[in-house]
């Protein structure tokens, strides 16, 4: 278990309305504890996942959201999220949740997770996993 | 070929469940090998052993559990996704004090590292999901 691969968790799907939000980001923290090289990709409805000031009170569901700015500490740092995904849903950068990491290897320094990228860039980042588990 | 497969959707609803046992049948008789399945969402529902779909129907989680016995699969079912949706073994059964419990032949409770386990451990990770 010494191989160390690249996973990429890829999540399409808004955070509410079905589950598959929050059963991916289970995966990611359980999958942390198996020192792998981690990457989240969000597109399509799931660049909605990240949005800041949720509140889910008249739903009646947990609002897992601040989960997400905990995956610092789990050493998962890069979000890739999709630039044409916000820009179709009218949303900017702006609207997402300031996440972000230690970085150990320049003074514990802290560094943004959250990447923009465009939708050619992120098939880059896509072609280059070992693993991809799709949400 | 090693090949991991991920069944993520519920039975009967979607075909995810169905497409995967095909796909693993295929990926067997070409040489490969499939040492485990793992379910999650509600592709959890499959290891009910309390289906029974009308007699003219394919017998979904029967399927899975004579292909797992006759191929040695690890079907490996999510712990937490099989408790959200009310499908427990018997040790979980008694641990939660449920009066009952439903888990089919050939399937096991156990966690997300197990999926984790198989993308690190396979060649391939295949999803059958929406």
């Amino acid at each position: 278990m010494s191989e160390i691969k690249k996973f990429l968790y890829v999540n399409r799907k808004a955070p509410y309305g079905t589950i598959y939000a929050l059963e991916s980001l289970e995966v990611v923290l359980i999958g942390a504890a198996f020192e792998q090289d981690v990457s989240l990709a969000f597109l399509d409805d799931g660049v909605f996942q990240l949005t800041k000031g949720q509140n889910t009170d008249g739903i009646g569901i947990k609002n897992f959201s601040p989960t997400f700015r905990a995956l610092g500490d789990f050493e998962v740092t890069k979000l890739f999220v999709e630039k044409e995904s916000l820009e179709e849903r009218g949303l900017t950068a702006d609207d997402l949740q300031e996440i972000v990491y230690e970085d150990e290897d320049d003074d514990w320094e802290e560094k943004p997770s959250i990447k923009l990228v465009s939708r050619a860039e992120m098939a880059d980042v896509m072609a280059d996993q070992d693993v991809v588990l799709s949400f | 070929m090693k090949i991991g497969v991920v069944v993520s959707e519920g039975p009967y609803t979607h075909q995810a469940a169905d497409t995967a046992y095909h796909f693993v049948k295929a990926a067997l008789d070409g040489g490969h090998e499939v040492p485990r399945v793992f379910f999650y969402h509600d592709g959890v529902n499959v290891s009910s052993r309390l289906t029974i779909p009308p007699q003219d129907e394919r017998h979904i989680q029967n399927n899975w559990t004579n292909l797992a016995k006759e191929h040695e699969i690890d079907l490996v079912v999510c712990i937490a996704a099989a408790q959200r949706r009310g499908l427990l073994d018997e040790n979980e059964a008694n641990r939660q004090g449920k009066d009952a419990n439903n888990i089919a032949d050939g399937f096991r409770i156990s966690g997300l590292g197990q999926l984790i386990e198989m993308g690190i451990q396979t060649d391939r990770l295949v999803t059958f999901g929406d």
